[in-house]
């Protein structure tokens, strides 16, 4: 019988989890972490159990309150959903136990239950975005996680965070409101809010200039979200003061939604013919990323804090996935959503090995890093073997996703996109290779020598995640196949296929 | 493209107000250095936007969509105010936010004008 | 920030029609115009008023913070309650219509949906209220 109401028991679930948390934070802060992570354990099962019916069974739909869509509220899970669903949940069981050391050095004590709540709340819009199918709670849930994501950022005790978070604050809202015309937009042509229904209704028209106008307003607010290269500005900032859990938490999560909410709204809300024929999008979007690739890697090769670097680091590996998704060849958008499984895994473990670095001996900086790897084996280690998943080296997964969209602009004949690529590895492995050969290569500076010398692998409870994480980044570069299992179906589903 | 816009100007002037009044919160978000005018101008961002789906679910004549025993009553589309409460939820949490942090960064900083921030900044 | 006592005077008077009018917003959602957010905000404005005439820190005796923690959790846990009791009897969430009442469903559907206001109201309340607090207590600081 609960079977068939996991679909909404995964949202569910952490809005009561939050609740608890919450009222659990007066009678003793040490519960709230427990019940955190039970939320988020359980929340994960969910979405593989969810995974699995969808691979055996096709999309699984729900409706909300018994009423039957298009007028009820619909949750539809297909492939790509239940991909991304599980990747988020694998990565916020991970960065829950991540958190629970590492925020007790950046938040006041009496903020922990907040931080905890805070979290779920998070997690509620996120998961909330990945099954919903109809576009007005879309734009609810995108501002329950930006609200939650909002606060944390400014809950430590950084004050340049609170600025920071205004910016993203204002941004953010900016976004939100583009897709909400958006949404007006196409509501006052076709009547409609259901996406399956929008997508049958739209075709003939096409050519409406308010629909071609909701579709601009959709791609501007949800750019906005992804960060996408001009628009990227409220990102670095908001990456580089917050604590190391919530970096971990928005690198991997939150802009990974953004991404998944914009393919949706493509691909399912708006057809394929549409927006590669009737609107040449597809071709800005491709030259956009391209910019994003290349100019996200040359200004973080300029940085010289390494959060902030990781930051730019983001924005440029973005631009991938949008490249992927842009070429609009079935190859390239396997490998653009493959990505984002990449990019979460390796982003993920390089954010937490960074906070790692700040726990164990508050260093921030690149060139303070001289010989840490001495003291930090296990953890300089891991960021090699996740750097280099970054760069692309073959067997690990970063070169997965490059090698299926260079490949996909190949066949469509894009080969300048193939160029763009290629640079940007090297760039990536120049700003890479800077920290390596400070941790491994150099002697510590004298004014930092206590704490490099002092500096120890971080505690069990945040080592973990970060070795899990870069053993996922090989072993999911090995075992390729598994999530393009899941992938293809889909793609061969929207882009009928090769 | 002229011919259709001028006669929407007349027939259609709630859209119309709804991008001009967009349009001033959009200004006094960018050019305001103040933070608490940019919230006051991402809220007037926010309420064109409510105004534009209140407006476009307006006919006129028509009355709120409460069942009348007289079958020729034209009633408004509901969904659309029901939309909005919804958005004014998120607005009024938005606010809340954003006001809670330019709070705090008084606290902080001293100022909430954006360029004397900027100064604090980069003295530090 | 102590006001003037013809201010106190009128909102002490004033201040209960508005929660009773704020109460009957909120039992009014379901069948006719208002509802749990209106009638949460018009509840919290009453404290909100309070927090103005007698200052914040009165007004925090007669709410306190803990109280506005606890309401918020109760109102969200009505949504999420009744949402699961669907569920239990074999509905859809929130699919009201399967609650076992001795009632026809459009009543069941009504009473349920009246039920759900209520809790939304609760939490609107608390929320508005611990908000205003929290964004004006420091004003009293300085």
């Amino acid at each position: 019988m609960i079977a068939d109401h996991l679909p909404v028991l995964v949202v569910v679930l952490p809005l009561v989890g939050a609740v608890a948390t919450l009222l659990a934070g007066w009678a003793d802060r040490r519960l709230c972490f427990p019940i955190a992570m039970a939320t988020t354990v359980i929340q994960f099962c969910i979405s593989l159990v969810l995974l699995s019916q969808v691979m055996q069974t096709g999309p699984l739909h729900y409706n909300l309150g018994n009423w039957l869509p298009p007028w009820g509220i619909e949750y539809v899970i297909d492939q790509l959903n239940g991909f991304v669903l599980a990747v988020i949940l694998f990565l916020c069981v991970l960065s829950c136990l991540y958190a629970n050391r590492s925020i007790l050095s950046e938040i006041d004590e009496k903020k922990i239950p907040a931080f905890y709540t805070v979290l779920l709340l998070l997690v509620t819009g996120v998961c909330g975005i990945a099954v919903t199918g109809d576009l007005f709670n879309l734009y609810v849930f995108l501002e329950i996680s930006s609200l939650a994501a909002y606060a944390l950022v400014a809950i430590g005790r950084e004050k340049r965070a609170l600025i920071s978070s205004f910016t993203y604050l204002v941004m953010g809202s900016v976004s939100a409101c583009f897709i909400l015309l958006g949404i007006g937009h196409l509501y006052i042509v076709t009547g409609t809010l259901n996406m399956a229904d929008l997508a049958r209704v739209l075709p003939p028209l096409y050519g409406s200039t308010v629909v071609q106008t909701a579709f601009i307003f959709f791609i501007i607010g949800l750019s906005i979200k992804t960060a996408l290269f001009p628009l990227h500005l409220w990102l670095p900032d908001a990456y580089r003061y917050s604590p190391s859990a919530v970096t971990v938490l928005l690198s991997t999560i939150v802009s990974k939604i953004g991404v998944y909410a914009l393919i949706r709204i493509l691909f399912s809300v708006f057809t394929p013919s549409f927006i590669i024929i009737d609107i040449p999008v597809m071709e800005v979007f491709c030259w956009l990323a391209a910019a994003a690739i290349i100019g996200g890697s040359v200004i973080a090769i300029a940085q010289t804090d390494l959060k902030r670097m990781l930051a730019y680091s983001s924005v440029s590996q973005m631009g991938y996935i949008l490249l992927g998704i842009g070429i609009a060849d079935s190859i390239a958008v396997t490998g653009g959503i493959l990505h984002i499984l990449n990019h979460a895994v390796m982003k993920g473990c390089l954010f937490m090995i960074a906070g790692a670095f700040i726990y164990t001996s508050g260093i921030r900086s690149i060139e303070d890093l001289r010989g840490i790897a001495r003291t930090m084996p296990l953890t300089a280690a891991a960021f090699v073997i996740a750097a280099a998943s970054m760069i692309g080296i073959p067997p690990t997964v970063g070169f997965m996703s490059k090698w299926f969209i260079a490949l996909g602009a190949l066949e469509s004949g894009q080969w300048i996109f193939v160029l763009v690529i290629l640079a940007s590895s090297l760039l990536t492995a120049v700003y890479f290779w800077k920290v390596i050969e400070y941790m491994y290569f150099r002697e510590p500076v004298p004014a930092c020598g206590e704490a490099i010398t002092s500096a120890r692998d971080p505690p069990a409870g945040m080592l973990a995640p970060i070795l899990v994480l870069a053993a996922a980044c090989v072993l999911f570069g090995i075992f390729v196949s598994i999530p393009l299992e899941i992938i293809v179906p889909f793609v061969t589903g929207i882009l009928g296929g090769t | 493209m002229i011919e259709t816009l001028v006669p929407g100007l007349f027939l259609r002037y709630n859209y119309y107000m709804a991008i001009i009044i967009m349009l001033i919160g959009l200004y006094a978000m960018i050019a305001k250095g103040n933070l608490m005018k940019k919230i006051i101008g991402l809220n007037i961002f926010q309420t064109a936007i409510f105004l534009f789906y209140i407006s476009s679910s307006d006919i006129i004549g028509g009355t709120a969509p409460i069942l009348t025993t007289d079958p020729a009553t034209v009633y408004v589309n509901p969904l659309p105010h029901v939309l909005i409460l919804t958005a004014i939820v998120v607005a009024v949490s938005t606010t809340a936010v954003g006001l809670a942090l330019a709070i705090r960064i008084y606290e902080a900083y001293g100022t909430i004008e954006e360029d004397e921030l900027i100064a604090l900044e980069a003295k530090e | 920030m102590k006001q003037d006592v013809v201010i106190r005077t009128v909102c002490r008077l004033v201040v209960p029609f508005i929660q009773l009018f704020a109460l009957y917003v909120i039992i009014h959602g379901a069948s006719s115009a208002g509802g749990g957010f209106q009638g949460g905000v018009i509840f919290a404005s009453a404290f909100i008023l309070i927090g103005i005439a007698f200052g914040v820190a009165d007004a925090r005796k007669r709410i306190s913070e803990k109280c506005t923690v606890l309401f918020s959790a109760c109102g969200l846990g009505i949504y999420a309650g009744i949402g699961i009791l669907c569920i239990v009897f074999g509905g859809n969430f929130l699919g009201y219509s399967f609650l076992p009442l001795p009632l026809p469903v459009p009543e069941i559907r009504g009473l349920a949906a009246e039920a759900v206001e209520i809790g939304i109201g609760i939490t609107v309340m608390a929320v508005m209220t611990s908000l205003f607090f929290d964004i004006a207590v420091d004003e009293e600081a300085v």
